[in-house]
Protein backbone atom coordinates (compact mmCIF):
# COMPACT_ATOMS: atom_id res chain seq x y z
CA UNK A 1 0.00 0.00 0.00
CA UNK A 2 1.51 3.31 -1.18
CA UNK A 3 1.50 6.00 1.49
CA UNK A 4 -0.88 8.86 1.31
CA UNK A 5 2.39 11.07 0.50
CA UNK A 6 3.23 9.23 -2.19
CA UNK A 7 -0.13 9.18 -3.44
CA UNK A 8 -0.05 12.66 -3.36
CA UNK A 9 2.98 13.32 -5.48
CA UNK A 10 2.06 11.11 -8.09
CA UNK A 11 -1.18 12.87 -8.40
CA UNK A 12 0.64 16.14 -8.56
CA UNK A 13 2.70 15.20 -11.70
CA UNK A 14 -0.13 13.40 -12.96
CA UNK A 15 -2.18 16.48 -12.73
CA UNK A 16 0.45 18.44 -14.37
CA UNK A 17 0.46 16.37 -17.12
CA UNK A 18 -2.68 16.56 -17.66
CA UNK A 19 -3.57 20.65 -17.17
CA UNK A 20 -0.79 20.35 -19.67
CA UNK A 21 -2.81 18.64 -22.33
CA UNK A 22 -6.12 20.68 -21.83
CA UNK A 23 -4.69 24.11 -21.79
CA UNK A 24 -2.82 23.00 -24.40
CA UNK A 25 -3.46 26.45 -26.29
CA UNK A 26 -1.91 28.40 -23.29
CA UNK A 27 0.65 25.71 -22.98
CA UNK A 28 1.75 26.51 -26.64
CA UNK A 29 1.82 30.81 -26.15
CA UNK A 30 3.57 30.48 -23.11
CA UNK A 31 6.08 27.95 -24.70
CA UNK A 32 6.35 30.18 -27.90
CA UNK A 33 7.13 32.98 -25.36
CA UNK A 34 9.91 31.19 -23.00
CA UNK A 35 10.90 29.70 -26.29
CA UNK A 36 12.18 32.84 -28.25
CA UNK A 37 13.51 34.61 -24.83
CA UNK A 38 15.58 31.26 -24.27
CA UNK A 39 16.50 31.43 -28.18
CA UNK A 40 17.59 35.09 -28.00
CA UNK A 41 19.73 34.24 -24.49
CA UNK A 42 21.58 31.26 -26.17
CA UNK A 43 22.43 33.61 -29.19
CA UNK A 44 23.84 35.90 -26.85
CA UNK A 45 25.63 33.08 -25.24
CA UNK A 46 27.03 31.84 -28.37
CA UNK A 47 27.82 35.34 -29.83
CA UNK A 48 29.82 36.26 -26.61
CA UNK A 49 32.02 32.79 -26.97
CA UNK A 50 32.64 33.80 -30.55
CA UNK A 51 33.67 36.79 -29.87
CA UNK A 52 35.77 35.78 -27.27
CA UNK A 53 37.14 33.03 -29.09
CA UNK A 54 37.81 35.47 -32.14
CA UNK A 55 39.49 38.31 -29.02
CA UNK A 56 41.85 35.14 -28.36
CA UNK A 57 42.75 34.36 -31.59
CA UNK A 58 43.66 37.92 -31.98
CA UNK A 59 45.47 38.35 -28.99
CA UNK A 60 47.40 35.02 -29.08
CA UNK A 61 49.50 36.78 -31.81
CA UNK A 62 50.55 39.85 -29.48
CA UNK A 63 54.36 39.12 -28.09
CA UNK A 64 57.36 41.09 -26.95
CA UNK A 65 60.49 40.79 -29.34
CA UNK A 66 63.82 41.54 -27.95
CA UNK A 67 66.42 42.12 -29.94
CA UNK A 68 69.96 41.07 -28.62
CA UNK A 69 73.43 42.28 -29.17
CA UNK A 70 76.06 39.99 -30.64
CA UNK A 71 77.92 40.08 -28.02
CA UNK A 72 75.79 38.53 -25.65
CA UNK A 73 77.14 35.65 -23.82
CA UNK A 74 74.75 32.47 -24.15
CA UNK A 75 75.28 32.44 -20.17
CA UNK A 76 73.94 36.01 -20.10
CA UNK A 77 71.34 34.91 -21.99
CA UNK A 78 70.32 32.06 -20.21
CA UNK A 79 69.92 33.77 -17.00
CA UNK A 80 67.80 36.49 -18.94
CA UNK A 81 65.36 33.99 -19.94
CA UNK A 82 64.93 32.42 -17.08
CA UNK A 83 64.71 35.64 -15.01
CA UNK A 84 61.71 36.32 -18.02
CA UNK A 85 59.94 32.89 -17.29
CA UNK A 86 59.96 33.99 -13.61
CA UNK A 87 57.91 37.16 -14.39
CA UNK A 88 54.14 36.64 -13.57
CA UNK A 89 52.48 37.37 -16.41
CA UNK A 90 54.91 35.28 -18.79
CA UNK A 91 53.47 32.32 -20.45
CA UNK A 92 56.24 31.40 -22.78
CA UNK A 93 59.74 32.65 -23.93
CA UNK A 94 61.27 31.90 -27.37
CA UNK A 95 64.54 32.03 -28.10
CA UNK A 96 65.41 32.45 -32.11
CA UNK A 97 69.81 32.42 -32.56
CA UNK A 98 70.94 34.65 -34.91
CA UNK A 99 71.20 31.81 -37.40
CA UNK A 100 67.42 30.43 -37.22
CA UNK A 101 66.51 34.70 -37.60
CA UNK A 102 68.12 34.35 -41.41
CA UNK A 103 66.75 31.77 -41.91
CA UNK A 104 63.48 33.22 -41.33
CA UNK A 105 63.79 36.29 -43.34
CA UNK A 106 65.04 34.05 -46.08
CA UNK A 107 61.55 31.95 -45.72
CA UNK A 108 59.45 35.25 -45.36
CA UNK A 109 61.48 36.95 -48.61
CA UNK A 110 62.22 34.31 -50.77
CA UNK A 111 60.43 35.90 -53.22
CA UNK A 112 62.28 38.85 -53.06
CA UNK A 113 66.07 38.50 -54.78
CA UNK A 114 67.11 42.02 -54.06
CA UNK A 115 66.35 42.01 -49.93
CA UNK A 116 68.05 38.03 -50.07
CA UNK A 117 71.10 39.55 -51.91
CA UNK A 118 71.87 41.98 -49.21
CA UNK A 119 72.59 39.37 -46.56
CA UNK A 120 74.13 36.14 -46.19
CA UNK A 121 75.77 34.09 -43.93
CA UNK A 122 78.76 35.40 -43.76
CA UNK A 123 77.47 38.87 -43.24
CA UNK A 124 74.48 38.23 -41.04
CA UNK A 125 73.19 42.06 -39.50
CA UNK A 126 69.85 40.17 -38.01
CA UNK A 127 69.99 40.10 -34.48
CA UNK A 128 68.95 37.13 -31.93
CA UNK A 129 65.76 37.41 -30.88
CA UNK A 130 63.49 36.13 -27.71
CA UNK A 131 60.04 36.16 -28.22
CA UNK A 132 57.85 36.52 -25.34
CA UNK A 133 54.32 35.70 -25.03
CA UNK A 134 52.40 37.11 -22.01
CA UNK A 135 49.34 35.22 -20.27
CA UNK A 136 47.54 38.39 -19.90
CA UNK A 137 48.18 41.20 -22.75
CA UNK A 138 47.02 44.23 -20.91
CA UNK A 139 49.54 43.89 -18.40
CA UNK A 140 52.51 44.20 -20.25
CA UNK A 141 53.87 47.00 -17.78
CA UNK A 142 55.95 43.89 -16.17
CA UNK A 143 57.32 42.67 -18.59
CA UNK A 144 58.36 46.21 -20.01
CA UNK A 145 59.84 47.15 -16.23
CA UNK A 146 61.93 44.44 -16.30
CA UNK A 147 63.09 45.07 -20.04
CA UNK A 148 64.05 48.43 -19.61
CA UNK A 149 66.39 47.90 -16.56
CA UNK A 150 69.83 49.38 -17.28
CA UNK A 151 71.51 45.57 -16.98
CA UNK A 152 69.19 44.42 -18.74
CA UNK A 153 69.30 47.39 -21.45
CA UNK A 154 72.84 46.67 -21.75
CA UNK A 155 71.86 43.27 -23.73
CA UNK A 156 69.70 44.22 -26.44
CA UNK A 157 70.74 46.05 -29.67
CA UNK A 158 67.03 47.56 -30.58
CA UNK A 159 64.16 48.87 -28.97
CA UNK A 160 61.70 46.20 -28.15
CA UNK A 161 58.73 45.47 -30.44
CA UNK A 162 56.70 46.72 -27.48
CA UNK A 163 57.33 50.73 -27.75
CA UNK A 164 56.53 53.46 -30.01
CA UNK A 165 53.53 53.42 -32.37
CA UNK A 166 53.32 49.50 -31.55
CA UNK A 167 53.22 49.96 -28.31
CA UNK A 168 50.00 52.00 -28.96
CA UNK A 169 48.58 49.70 -31.36
CA UNK A 170 48.76 46.93 -29.10
CA UNK A 171 47.58 49.07 -26.02
CA UNK A 172 44.84 50.34 -28.36
CA UNK A 173 43.88 46.60 -29.35
CA UNK A 174 43.84 45.09 -25.98
CA UNK A 175 42.10 47.71 -24.65
CA UNK A 176 39.35 47.26 -26.94
CA UNK A 177 38.88 43.72 -26.67
CA UNK A 178 38.79 44.01 -22.75
CA UNK A 179 35.48 46.33 -23.62
CA UNK A 180 34.35 43.66 -25.88
CA UNK A 181 34.60 40.94 -23.42
CA UNK A 182 33.27 42.60 -20.36
CA UNK A 183 30.33 44.44 -22.81
CA UNK A 184 29.87 40.52 -23.63
CA UNK A 185 29.63 39.67 -19.96
CA UNK A 186 27.59 42.22 -18.70
CA UNK A 187 24.65 42.06 -22.31
CA UNK A 188 24.52 38.10 -21.07
CA UNK A 189 23.88 39.28 -17.86
CA UNK A 190 21.36 41.65 -18.75
CA UNK A 191 19.66 39.21 -20.86
CA UNK A 192 18.95 36.54 -18.72
CA UNK A 193 17.22 39.58 -16.19
CA UNK A 194 15.42 40.20 -19.35
CA UNK A 195 14.51 36.75 -20.32
CA UNK A 196 13.70 35.91 -16.67
CA UNK A 197 10.92 39.09 -16.33
CA UNK A 198 9.49 37.96 -19.78
CA UNK A 199 9.24 34.28 -18.89
CA UNK A 200 8.11 35.22 -15.11
CA UNK A 201 5.19 37.50 -16.84
CA UNK A 202 4.16 35.31 -19.30
CA UNK A 203 3.81 32.35 -16.51
CA UNK A 204 1.93 35.02 -14.36
CA UNK A 205 -0.80 35.68 -16.84
CA UNK A 206 -1.44 32.17 -17.74
CA UNK A 207 -1.81 31.54 -13.97
CA UNK A 208 -4.23 34.47 -13.33
CA UNK A 209 -6.40 33.17 -16.55
CA UNK A 210 -6.60 30.68 -14.26
CA UNK A 211 -7.11 31.99 -10.82
CA UNK A 212 -10.73 30.36 -10.41
CA UNK A 213 -9.46 26.62 -10.16
CA UNK A 214 -7.02 28.13 -8.07
CA UNK A 215 -9.60 29.77 -5.23
CA UNK A 216 -11.76 27.11 -5.62
CA UNK A 217 -9.17 24.24 -5.19
CA UNK A 218 -8.39 26.25 -1.77
CA UNK A 219 -11.69 25.92 -0.88
CA UNK A 220 -12.85 22.39 -0.90
CA UNK A 221 -9.80 21.87 1.32
CA UNK A 222 -6.65 21.86 -0.88
CA UNK A 223 -3.41 22.11 0.72
CA UNK A 224 -1.57 24.72 -0.73
CA UNK A 225 1.07 22.41 -2.16
CA UNK A 226 -1.34 20.51 -3.31
CA UNK A 227 -2.79 23.24 -5.52
CA UNK A 228 0.78 24.38 -6.50
CA UNK A 229 2.20 21.22 -7.22
CA UNK A 230 0.73 20.82 -10.74
CA UNK A 231 1.11 24.32 -11.85
CA UNK A 232 4.57 24.27 -10.73
CA UNK A 233 5.08 20.86 -12.78
CA UNK A 234 3.01 22.07 -16.18
CA UNK A 235 5.19 24.84 -15.89
CA UNK A 236 8.31 23.34 -15.79
CA UNK A 237 7.14 21.06 -18.74
CA UNK A 238 6.78 24.88 -20.31
CA UNK A 239 10.38 25.44 -19.90
CA UNK A 240 12.07 22.18 -20.84
CA UNK A 241 9.49 22.01 -24.01
CA UNK A 242 11.01 25.87 -24.85
CA UNK A 243 13.97 25.08 -24.10
CA UNK A 244 14.29 22.32 -26.67
CA UNK A 245 12.96 24.57 -28.88
CA UNK A 246 15.74 27.14 -28.69
CA UNK A 247 17.51 24.25 -29.28
CA UNK A 248 16.17 23.50 -32.39
CA UNK A 249 16.08 26.92 -33.22
CA UNK A 250 19.58 27.25 -33.05
CA UNK A 251 20.69 24.17 -34.42
CA UNK A 252 18.16 24.98 -37.61
CA UNK A 253 19.86 28.44 -38.45
CA UNK A 254 23.51 26.75 -38.06
CA UNK A 255 22.59 24.06 -40.34
CA UNK A 256 20.53 26.02 -42.92
CA UNK A 257 21.49 29.61 -43.05
CA UNK A 258 25.38 29.13 -41.51
CA UNK A 259 26.85 30.99 -45.28
CA UNK A 260 23.72 33.89 -44.37
CA UNK A 261 24.92 34.56 -41.05
CA UNK A 262 28.26 34.77 -42.04
CA UNK A 263 27.62 37.23 -44.96
CA UNK A 264 25.45 39.68 -42.50
CA UNK A 265 28.06 39.38 -39.62
CA UNK A 266 30.50 40.96 -41.63
CA UNK A 267 33.07 39.29 -41.06
CA UNK A 268 32.92 40.01 -37.41
CA UNK A 269 32.03 36.82 -36.16
CA UNK A 270 33.61 33.35 -37.25
CA UNK A 271 30.04 31.60 -37.86
CA UNK A 272 32.11 28.77 -38.47
CA UNK A 273 33.34 28.52 -35.13
CA UNK A 274 29.73 29.42 -33.21
CA UNK A 275 28.51 26.46 -34.96
CA UNK A 276 31.57 24.45 -33.67
CA UNK A 277 30.71 25.88 -30.13
CA UNK A 278 27.56 24.85 -30.42
CA UNK A 279 27.82 20.93 -31.06
CA UNK A 280 31.15 20.79 -28.94
CA UNK A 281 29.19 21.85 -26.16
CA UNK A 282 25.27 20.30 -27.15
CA UNK A 283 25.32 18.68 -23.88
CA UNK A 284 25.93 21.43 -21.88
CA UNK A 285 23.69 23.34 -23.46
CA UNK A 286 21.18 21.14 -23.61
CA UNK A 287 21.24 20.52 -20.04
CA UNK A 288 21.85 24.51 -19.12
CA UNK A 289 18.88 25.43 -20.99
CA UNK A 290 16.65 23.01 -19.85
CA UNK A 291 18.03 23.64 -16.19
CA UNK A 292 16.92 27.18 -16.67
CA UNK A 293 13.89 26.83 -18.34
CA UNK A 294 12.95 24.60 -15.30
CA UNK A 295 14.25 26.89 -13.02
CA UNK A 296 12.36 29.83 -14.15
CA UNK A 297 9.06 27.43 -14.59
CA UNK A 298 9.18 26.40 -11.16
CA UNK A 299 9.77 29.70 -9.47
CA UNK A 300 7.56 31.74 -11.57
CA UNK A 301 4.61 29.50 -10.90
CA UNK A 302 5.40 28.91 -7.65
CA UNK A 303 5.57 33.23 -6.85
CA UNK A 304 3.06 33.56 -9.24
CA UNK A 305 0.52 31.11 -7.66
CA UNK A 306 1.01 32.20 -3.58
CA UNK A 307 -1.23 35.54 -3.81
CA UNK A 308 -4.21 33.23 -4.58
CA UNK A 309 -3.64 30.70 -2.07
CA UNK A 310 -3.55 32.76 0.89
CA UNK A 311 -6.03 30.94 3.21
CA UNK A 312 -7.94 33.77 4.73
CA UNK A 313 -8.32 37.00 4.86
CA UNK A 314 -8.25 38.67 8.38
CA UNK B 1 -22.62 21.13 15.89
CA UNK B 2 -22.38 24.87 14.63
CA UNK B 3 -22.08 27.61 17.45
CA UNK B 4 -21.33 31.08 16.96
CA UNK B 5 -21.34 33.50 19.97
CA UNK B 6 -21.40 37.62 19.70
CA UNK B 7 -19.68 36.93 16.52
CA UNK B 8 -19.13 40.63 14.83
CA UNK B 9 -17.60 41.00 10.97
CA UNK B 10 -16.72 44.46 10.18
CA UNK B 11 -14.86 45.43 6.95
CA UNK B 12 -12.96 48.05 6.97
CA UNK B 13 -14.63 51.59 6.72
CA UNK B 14 -18.66 49.89 6.43
CA UNK B 15 -20.99 49.26 8.39
CA UNK B 16 -20.47 45.65 9.84
CA UNK B 17 -21.62 42.90 7.79
CA UNK B 18 -22.17 40.83 10.77
CA UNK B 19 -23.06 42.22 14.54
CA UNK B 20 -23.07 40.46 17.66
CA UNK B 21 -24.27 37.06 15.70
CA UNK B 22 -25.26 34.08 17.91
CA UNK B 23 -26.48 31.31 16.60
CA UNK B 24 -26.50 27.59 17.11
CA UNK B 25 -27.60 24.52 15.27
CA UNK B 26 -27.79 20.62 16.37
CA UNK B 27 -26.77 17.73 14.50
CA UNK B 28 -28.31 16.67 11.95
CA UNK B 29 -30.59 19.70 11.66
CA UNK B 30 -31.98 21.56 8.78
CA UNK B 31 -32.00 24.86 8.72
CA UNK B 32 -32.38 27.48 6.39
CA UNK B 33 -31.25 31.11 6.46
CA UNK B 34 -33.17 33.87 4.97
CA UNK B 35 -32.99 37.69 3.99
CA UNK B 36 -32.43 40.03 1.31
CA UNK B 37 -29.20 40.92 -0.29
CA UNK B 38 -26.44 42.23 1.46
CA UNK B 39 -28.02 40.64 4.39
CA UNK B 40 -25.01 39.32 6.11
CA UNK B 41 -25.92 35.41 5.11
CA UNK B 42 -22.41 35.41 2.72
CA UNK B 43 -20.74 36.36 5.32
CA UNK B 44 -21.99 34.01 7.43
CA UNK B 45 -20.81 31.09 5.07
CA UNK B 46 -17.17 32.77 4.68
CA UNK B 47 -16.83 32.99 8.82
CA UNK B 48 -17.90 29.18 8.52
CA UNK B 49 -15.71 28.00 6.13
CA UNK B 50 -12.93 30.30 7.25
CA UNK B 51 -12.64 32.44 4.55
CA UNK B 52 -12.79 35.27 6.58
CA UNK B 53 -11.71 35.67 10.42
CA UNK B 54 -14.21 37.53 12.79
CA UNK B 55 -13.72 40.59 13.76
CA UNK B 56 -14.64 39.71 17.14
CA UNK B 57 -16.94 36.59 18.75
CA UNK B 58 -16.28 32.78 18.93
CA UNK B 59 -17.13 30.18 16.34
CA UNK B 60 -16.73 26.48 17.06
CA UNK B 61 -17.39 24.02 14.46
CA UNK B 62 -17.84 20.27 14.93
CA UNK B 63 -15.78 21.14 18.07
CA UNK B 64 -13.09 22.95 16.28
CA UNK B 65 -12.77 26.36 17.88
CA UNK B 66 -11.85 28.71 15.16
CA UNK B 67 -9.68 30.87 17.48
CA UNK B 68 -7.10 28.26 17.95
CA UNK B 69 -7.17 26.91 14.28
CA UNK B 70 -3.91 27.20 12.86
CA UNK B 71 -3.25 27.87 9.14
CA UNK B 72 -2.19 24.80 7.88
CA UNK B 73 -5.49 23.11 9.66
CA UNK B 74 -7.69 25.26 7.68
CA UNK B 75 -7.61 22.79 4.52
CA UNK B 76 -8.31 20.01 7.10
CA UNK B 77 -11.85 21.98 8.55
CA UNK B 78 -12.83 22.65 4.43
CA UNK B 79 -12.68 18.98 3.99
CA UNK B 80 -15.22 18.59 6.95
CA UNK B 81 -17.55 21.22 5.54
CA UNK B 82 -19.14 20.26 2.32
CA UNK B 83 -20.08 23.53 0.52
CA UNK B 84 -22.39 24.32 -2.63
CA UNK B 85 -22.46 27.52 -3.98
CA UNK B 86 -24.97 29.59 -6.27
CA UNK B 87 -22.60 29.86 -9.29
CA UNK B 88 -21.59 25.74 -9.49
CA UNK B 89 -16.86 26.64 -8.32
CA UNK B 90 -16.59 23.78 -10.56
CA UNK B 91 -13.18 22.87 -12.24
CA UNK B 92 -13.58 23.71 -15.80
CA UNK B 93 -11.36 21.52 -17.46
CA UNK B 94 -12.26 18.43 -15.19
CA UNK B 95 -14.90 16.16 -16.04
CA UNK B 96 -17.92 15.47 -13.92
CA UNK B 97 -15.79 12.37 -12.64
CA UNK B 98 -13.12 14.60 -11.72
CA UNK B 99 -14.56 17.38 -9.94
CA UNK B 100 -15.78 14.66 -7.74
CA UNK B 101 -13.15 12.49 -7.44
CA UNK B 102 -10.91 16.21 -7.02
CA UNK B 103 -12.31 16.48 -3.45
CA UNK B 104 -11.51 12.70 -2.11
CA UNK B 105 -8.07 13.41 -3.82
CA UNK B 106 -7.29 16.02 -1.42
CA UNK B 107 -8.00 13.85 1.40
CA UNK B 108 -5.26 11.53 -0.21
CA UNK B 109 -7.44 8.40 -1.01
CA UNK B 110 -6.65 5.74 -3.31
CA UNK B 111 -7.65 5.58 -6.73
CA UNK B 112 -9.55 2.22 -6.17
CA UNK B 113 -11.46 4.05 -3.18
CA UNK B 114 -11.73 6.83 -5.88
CA UNK B 115 -13.22 4.77 -8.42
CA UNK B 116 -15.42 2.80 -6.26
CA UNK B 117 -17.19 6.18 -4.61
CA UNK B 118 -17.72 8.12 -6.94
CA UNK B 119 -20.04 6.48 -9.25
CA UNK B 120 -22.20 5.97 -6.53
CA UNK B 121 -22.33 9.29 -5.21
CA UNK B 122 -22.99 10.61 -8.52
CA UNK B 123 -25.98 8.18 -8.94
CA UNK B 124 -27.81 9.62 -5.68
CA UNK B 125 -27.14 12.86 -7.40
CA UNK B 126 -28.83 11.33 -10.51
CA UNK B 127 -25.72 11.89 -12.55
CA UNK B 128 -24.82 8.58 -13.66
CA UNK B 129 -24.06 8.27 -17.26
CA UNK B 130 -22.50 11.86 -17.06
CA UNK B 131 -19.11 10.86 -15.83
CA UNK B 132 -17.17 12.45 -18.64
CA UNK B 133 -19.05 15.32 -19.22
CA UNK B 134 -16.86 18.58 -18.72
CA UNK B 135 -19.01 21.46 -16.62
CA UNK B 136 -19.61 23.14 -19.62
CA UNK B 137 -21.76 20.60 -21.05
CA UNK B 138 -23.66 20.52 -18.73
CA UNK B 139 -27.11 22.17 -18.05
CA UNK B 140 -27.69 24.46 -15.05
CA UNK B 141 -28.89 21.90 -12.85
CA UNK B 142 -26.53 19.07 -13.79
CA UNK B 143 -23.83 21.40 -12.29
CA UNK B 144 -25.57 22.32 -9.45
CA UNK B 145 -25.88 18.67 -8.85
CA UNK B 146 -21.80 17.71 -9.45
CA UNK B 147 -21.00 20.25 -7.28
CA UNK B 148 -23.45 18.70 -4.17
CA UNK B 149 -21.54 15.83 -5.37
CA UNK B 150 -18.66 16.84 -4.68
CA UNK B 151 -19.77 18.52 -1.39
CA UNK B 152 -21.04 14.85 -0.11
CA UNK B 153 -18.52 12.55 -1.30
CA UNK B 154 -16.36 13.37 1.60
CA UNK B 155 -19.26 12.33 3.98
CA UNK B 156 -19.15 15.65 5.59
CA UNK B 157 -21.12 15.98 9.22
CA UNK B 158 -21.69 20.00 7.83
CA UNK B 159 -22.87 21.19 4.01
CA UNK B 160 -23.64 24.43 3.32
CA UNK B 161 -25.68 25.41 0.30
CA UNK B 162 -25.32 29.26 -0.45
CA UNK B 163 -28.16 29.87 -2.83
CA UNK B 164 -27.53 26.94 -4.36
CA UNK B 165 -31.17 27.09 -6.66
CA UNK B 166 -30.13 30.61 -7.36
CA UNK B 167 -29.45 30.28 -11.37
CA UNK B 168 -31.70 27.36 -12.05
CA UNK B 169 -35.18 27.30 -13.25
CA UNK B 170 -37.97 25.66 -10.30
CA UNK B 171 -37.46 22.47 -11.95
CA UNK B 172 -34.37 21.81 -11.38
CA UNK B 173 -34.36 24.17 -8.49
CA UNK B 174 -36.34 21.64 -6.67
CA UNK B 175 -34.37 18.28 -8.10
CA UNK B 176 -31.41 20.18 -5.75
CA UNK B 177 -33.58 21.01 -3.10
CA UNK B 178 -34.16 16.88 -2.65
CA UNK B 179 -30.87 15.92 -3.23
CA UNK B 180 -29.86 18.16 0.30
CA UNK B 181 -32.97 16.92 1.64
CA UNK B 182 -31.80 13.43 1.05
CA UNK B 183 -28.20 13.81 2.34
CA UNK B 184 -29.71 15.48 5.44
CA UNK B 185 -31.64 12.36 6.09
CA UNK B 186 -28.33 10.30 6.29
CA UNK B 187 -27.43 12.33 8.64
CA UNK B 188 -25.58 15.23 7.60
CA UNK B 189 -26.27 19.00 9.23
CA UNK B 190 -27.42 21.31 6.12
CA UNK B 191 -27.25 24.73 6.04
CA UNK B 192 -28.86 26.54 3.19
CA UNK B 193 -29.55 29.83 2.32
CA UNK B 194 -32.42 30.66 -0.61
CA UNK B 195 -34.69 33.50 -2.32
CA UNK B 196 -37.09 31.63 -2.60
CA UNK B 197 -39.86 31.85 -0.58
CA UNK B 198 -41.96 28.80 -2.04
CA UNK B 199 -39.00 26.17 -1.33
CA UNK B 200 -38.99 27.84 2.29
CA UNK B 201 -42.63 27.50 2.86
CA UNK B 202 -42.72 23.82 1.34
CA UNK B 203 -39.63 22.39 3.41
CA UNK B 204 -40.99 23.62 6.59
CA UNK B 205 -37.64 23.53 8.44
CA UNK B 206 -36.24 26.23 11.22
CA UNK B 207 -35.81 29.23 9.43
CA UNK B 208 -33.64 32.00 10.68
CA UNK B 209 -33.78 35.48 9.48
CA UNK B 210 -30.94 37.71 9.02
CA UNK B 211 -31.27 41.44 7.99
CA UNK B 212 -28.63 44.38 8.21
CA UNK B 213 -25.90 42.24 10.11
CA UNK B 214 -28.20 40.76 12.42
CA UNK B 215 -30.14 37.61 13.54
CA UNK B 216 -33.84 39.32 13.96
CA UNK B 217 -36.22 36.06 14.27
CA UNK B 218 -35.41 32.09 14.74
CA UNK B 219 -38.44 30.25 13.98
CA UNK B 220 -38.24 26.46 14.96
CA UNK B 221 -39.43 23.49 12.25
CA UNK B 222 -43.40 24.56 10.99
CA UNK B 223 -43.27 28.04 12.71
CA UNK B 224 -42.30 29.61 9.74
CA UNK B 225 -44.74 31.19 7.08
CA UNK B 226 -44.44 34.11 4.60
CA UNK B 227 -46.90 36.04 2.33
Amino acid sequence: MPSKRFITFKRIVKNGFINFGRNIWLAIAAIAMMGITLTILLFAIITNATFSHTINDLTSHIDVSVYLKDSVKPAQRNKFISDLKNINNVQSVTYISKADALKKYEQENANNPVLLSAISETDNPLSAEVHIKPKDPNQLGAIKDFLDKPDVQALQSDPTSYSGDRKAAIDKITKATHFIQEAGIVGIIVFIIISMLIIFNTIRMAIFNRRDELVIMRLLGASPRFIRGPFVVETMLYGAVAAIISLLICWGLFAIAANTLEASSLGLLDISYSSHYFSDHLLLILTGQIGVGIIIGAVSSTVATRRYLKLNRE
Amino acid sequence: MILLDRVTKTYSKHAPALERVSLHVEPKEFVIIVGPSGAGKSTLFKLLTREEKPTSGKIIVGGMDYETLRDRDIPLLRRKIGVVFQDFKLLLNKTTFENVAFALEISGLSNQEIRHTVPKVLDIVGLAGKENNYPLELSGGERQRVAIARAIVRQPKILIADEPTGNLDPKHAWDVIKVLEKVNRFGTTVLLTTHNQEIVNTLKRRVITINDGRVISDHAVGQYKTA
